[in-house]
């Protein structure tokens, strides 16, 4: 299974050198490996239909409890079989979709990135590697927004994407170090039968916080809902497969996932319900507004993720089930009507649904494609839509005191979703056809056929529920619920309520999409209320952030290194001062220093000199030369007290200074004296109060109680063990050798950078 | 600089600095020294002779980037630690042979280790030199 999950990572990182063949005859293998995948995992169902699950771990971070540990069971098929089976059909509509693209063989690479991860993401069973697969979707989803990289909006979509499901996989990340704290383990079996500790822990409140902004921002509910129809500038197969079968689902995964762990008590309810309902209203009545066919889809997605995420708040049995109906026939149908939104742009250049019309008479099975997906969205039966609804409706109508403003709240969200499904999916193809489409043709059916095979499973669905009944929806629910489930979907309920509320629906539905006409002014009316929006207010912290970020950074890094040095110094020695002054007694016990010998005296007195020399020199060759001396003079010191190697590695170090002083000397103007008096009267100051901290600091430290433990370790064993008689040498390339690595690694960076920085320089003056 | 005796004197210094350099890294496991002194003396040798002869004269004296010894050291240093894998160890484990070679010594893991660092640390410092050389 581990390559079934990473194999689009290893084709990802292929793709480089298949750049060639991908972008030319062989586009069309691409496709293959999600629909490999995609069998492979529908292998699988049998096994997850009898209600057994699948578990593989291998190792990978054992020290601290991050496995590649993957669990299988029903939800994560669900989402598995959505990934690879959408992904398939999504592969194939690219092959015509960006037939010649310059960057089509990037695009596959993000696109299988993208896959993979997303299929780790909903087969983790160690928390970690889940939030490691969750940012990783968030990157690749990053880089298919900024997809056409050179226009300037998309760059900020994706920008504003990535900050936004960032900042969520940050909280989500410490959620589950939290939650891993708590419970004592990454894994999430193993934390399931932690669940009342979890619950009655004082740090539960926190635990499901950041989980729900994780899960809120992923999946794009108020107020974190704006990035979605941003993300919009992505092509068309990005924003079908990513921002609406797929990723976009990873936070009600994550939300259905955690349900058995954390969720039915009331703040977890009370919460889902309330954001839940909350977005898919707000999102519901913003959809039928616009008037982009993409706008419109995207805000109707953002609906429906609130439903979804109101289901789960719900978490009745009946709202589970609803919910795991409502993922697969939303899946379908919102990706269809993508599809088809991309065929629609491809083919006549324009989204905009005031301007199209009697596009059937050009393209007949798109139509078809796109009416099957409208009235599965309007949940007429006999769709699958239809089963999704009614599950809803049957989920609110029974929810105690509050039922009638959460039903009054479906169906208001559904009316509208209705309308905008038939605004996307019915009126570009419906009327006649204006002059300026009537060039418009079928695309190559690479675009067209998935999106009618994606359009007629959701009638089929809805035709035979048993299908899927057994197989697929019961397992996901007893993941969601860890029960099995007492009830059946089925087509055909009877004369009840419900129908009742589902004939409302539609006929509320359809007499909106008669009565409203969209245009321009319908659309500017609602900018008009855009400064409310939460997306403005986050633009406007974000513009103070900045402000506040530039006058920070102007303060303290002005590029002077004088000034970096004072501020270095003077926080320093505030620090230690006021430490010492606060709590240390000192004690500096003179009988326990070494008694001073003439050669100190002698070397002291050349340093202080030098020191003379140093401040006061009007030339700079001289003042780099005494700094020179001081730096021998401390090579002597280390000698005297046996560290040769220490007194060699200086020295070696203050002659490398010294040349290099000697070198930059040449260039500089003439010596000249800039600082006042006074300024260099403070700098003097500063400077002695340092020094004489850092002495006192010193001596402080030797009248504490020495622990020899460790030196006595190194000294011991260093023979023994490493086969060295020079401890130091021994500690550097052995015992500590880690270090010394990742030191030189350093090194090399920084003379990278000494290197890059003064030649690129060079070559753009040259270039003048 | 113009001075006939730095001149000559460095001819004679670099191959002699450079040895010393080697010794003192050799000599690192048991007495004061190591790969990083011995880098440093390596490169000052170098230093000093394009002090004396011009930075275009060391450079065609050396026919490569100092640059390249950076990720030729890191990669010494890094299969050096790689090794124990190899027989099961953890990474880097110290590994010897028995018996000591004349004039080396001791050679083991740790060794190569060292010299990694050597090669790294002049191609550090060579490059920064150079490069602000000739910069200005």
């Amino acid at each position: 299974m581990i390559l079934a999950i990473l194999s689009g990572f290893i084709i990802a990182a292929m793709i480089p050198f298949l750049s060639k063949l991908v972008k030319g005859k062989g586009a069309i293998l691409m496709p293959f490996l999600p629909l490999l995948l995609f069998v492979y995992f529908l292998g699988y169902l049998p096994q997850i239909s009898n209600g057994d699950t699948v578990d593989l771990i291998y190792q990978w971070v054992p020290s601290i409890g991050i496995n590649l540990a993957f669990h299988l069971d029903g939800l994560s098929l669900l989402f598995a079989l959505m990934i690879t089976g959408i992904g398939a059909l999504v592969f194939f509509y690219t092959v015509s979709y960006l037939k010649g693209h310059v960057y089509l063989d990037r695009f596959y690479g993000y696109l299988s990135m993208f896959m993979a991860s997303m299929l780790g993401l909903v087969l983790s069973d160690n928390i970690i590697t889940l939030f490691i697969f969750w940012e990783l979707t968030s990157i690749s989803s990053f880089f298919l927004i900024g997809f056409n990289n050179e226009d300037p909006k998309s760059r900020k979509s994706a920008l504003l994407a990535l900050s936004i499901t960032g900042m969520g996989g940050l909280f989500l990340l410490v959620g589950m170090i939290l939650l891993g704290a708590v419970g004592g383990s990454y894994s999430f079996q193993e934390l399931l039968s932690q669940r009342s500790l979890i619950l009655e822990h004082s740090s539960y409140g926190w635990i499901i916080g950041l989980l729900f902004l994780g899960a809120f921002t992923k999946s794009a509910q108020f107020p974190f809902h704006f990035w979605l129809p941003g993300a919009m500038k992505a092509p068309t197969p990005v924003s079908t497969y990513l921002h609406s079968a797929t990723m976009v689902k990873a936070g009600i995964y994550l939300l259905a996932r955690f349900t058995p762990l954390l969720g039915s008590t009331p703040w977890w309810n009370t919460t889902l319900i309330i954001v839940g309902a909350v977005t898919m209203v707000y999102a519901a009545l913003h959809s039928v507004l616009r008037i982009d066919m993409k706008g419109i889809l995207a805000y109707s997605t953002i609906a429906a993720l609130g439903i979804l995420v109101f289901l789960i708040g719900l978490g009745t049995e009946e709202a589970l089930l609803a919910a795991s109906v409502f993922i697969l026939v939303h899946a379908l149908y919102k990706a269809t009507l993508f599809l088809v939104t991309g065929i629609v742009d491809h083919e006549t250049g324009t989204r905009d649904v005031t301007a199209l019309g009697g596009l059937r008479k050009v393209m007949m099975p798109v139509a078809i494609a796109a009416g099957l997906a409208a009235l599965a969205n309007a949940g007429t039966p006999p769709f699958l839509g239809f089963i999704g609804k009614d599950l809803i409706y049957e989920a609110t109508l029974h929810f105690g005191d509050w039922a009638y403003v959460l039903t009054t709240a479906a169906i208001l969200t559904n009316i509208c979703l209705l309308c905008a499904g038939l605004l996307a999916g019915f009126k570009p193809f419906a009327g006649s056809l204006p002059a300026r489409f009537e060039k418009a043709h079928l695309p190559h059916p690479t675009m067209w056929v998935p999106p009618l095979i994606l359009a007629g499973l959701g009638l089929l669905f809805g035709l035979f529920p048993g299908l899927i009944d057994q197989t697929l929806i019961q397992p996901v629910y007893s993941s969601m619920s860890g029960n099995a489930v007492q009830q059946h979907i089925q087509l055909w309920h009877g004369f009840n309520l419900i129908l009742g509320l589902s004939v409302l629906t539609l006929t509320l539905g359809v007499v909106l999409y008669l009565q409203l006409k969209p245009s321009e002014r319908l659309f500017g009316t609602t900018l008009k209320f855009e400064w409310l929006s939460p997306q403005s207010i986050a633009a406007l912290l974000g513009r103070l952030f900045t402000k506040f970020a530039g006058l920070w950074t102007g303060f303290f890094q002005n590029g002077y290194l004088r000034n970096y040095v004072i501020t270095i110094l003077a926080f320093l020695t505030i620090l230690l001062g006021l430490r010492l002054y606060q709590g240390v007694s000192l004690v500096i016990d003179a009988s326990k220093l070494t008694e001073l010998t003439i050669y100190e005296v002698i070397v002291v007195i050349i340093m202080f000199v030098s020191i003379i020399f140093t401040v006061f020199s009007r030339s700079r060759l001289v003042a780099v030369a005494s700094l020179g001396v001081i730096g021998y003079s401390i090579c002597l010191i280390f000698l005297f007290y046996s560290a040769p190697d220490l007194a060699m590695t200086q020295f070696s170090i203050d002659t490398l200074t010294v040349i290099l002083f000697v070198l930059v000397i040449y260039n500089l103007p003439r010596y000249n004296t800039f600082s006042s008096k006074s300024i260099r009267l403070r700098d003097g100051v500063l400077s002695i109060f340092f020094g004489t901290l850092i002495a006192v600091l010193t001596l402080e430290v030797l009248s504490e109680p020495l622990n020899r433990e460790t030196s006595i370790f190194y000294a011991e064993s260093s023979y023994l063990l490493a086969k060295g008689k020079n401890v130091v040498n021994v500690i550097l390339v052995d015992f500590r050798g880690f270090d010394t690595m990742v030191e030189i690694t350093v090194l090399v960076i920084a003379a990278i950078g000494v290197f890059s920085l003064l030649k690129l320089r060079l070559k753009s003056i040259e270039k003048e | 600089m113009k001075s006939i005796i730095f001149k000559s004197a460095s001819t004679y210094l670099l191959p002699l600095l450079v040895l010393f350099s080697v010794f003192i890294l050799l000599r690192g496991h048991y007495l004061p020294g190591g790969g990083f002194v011995g880098g440093l003396i390596a490169s000052i040798a170098f230093v000093i002779h394009s002090f004396a002869n011009g930075l275009e004269t060391t450079k065609s004296l050396i026919k490569f980037h100092p640059g390249f010894l950076m990720p030729i050291g890191l990669s010494i240093a890094l299969l050096s630690g790689m090794v124990p894998l190899l027989i099961g160890e953890s990474f880097m484990t110290g590994l010897w042979f028995d018996e000591p070679l004349p004039v080396i010594g001791m050679i083991g893991t740790a060794l190569f280790f060292d010299t990694g660092v050597y090669l790294v640390v002049i191609g550090v410092t060579l490059t920064i030199i150079f490069t602000i050389s000739e910069t200005i």
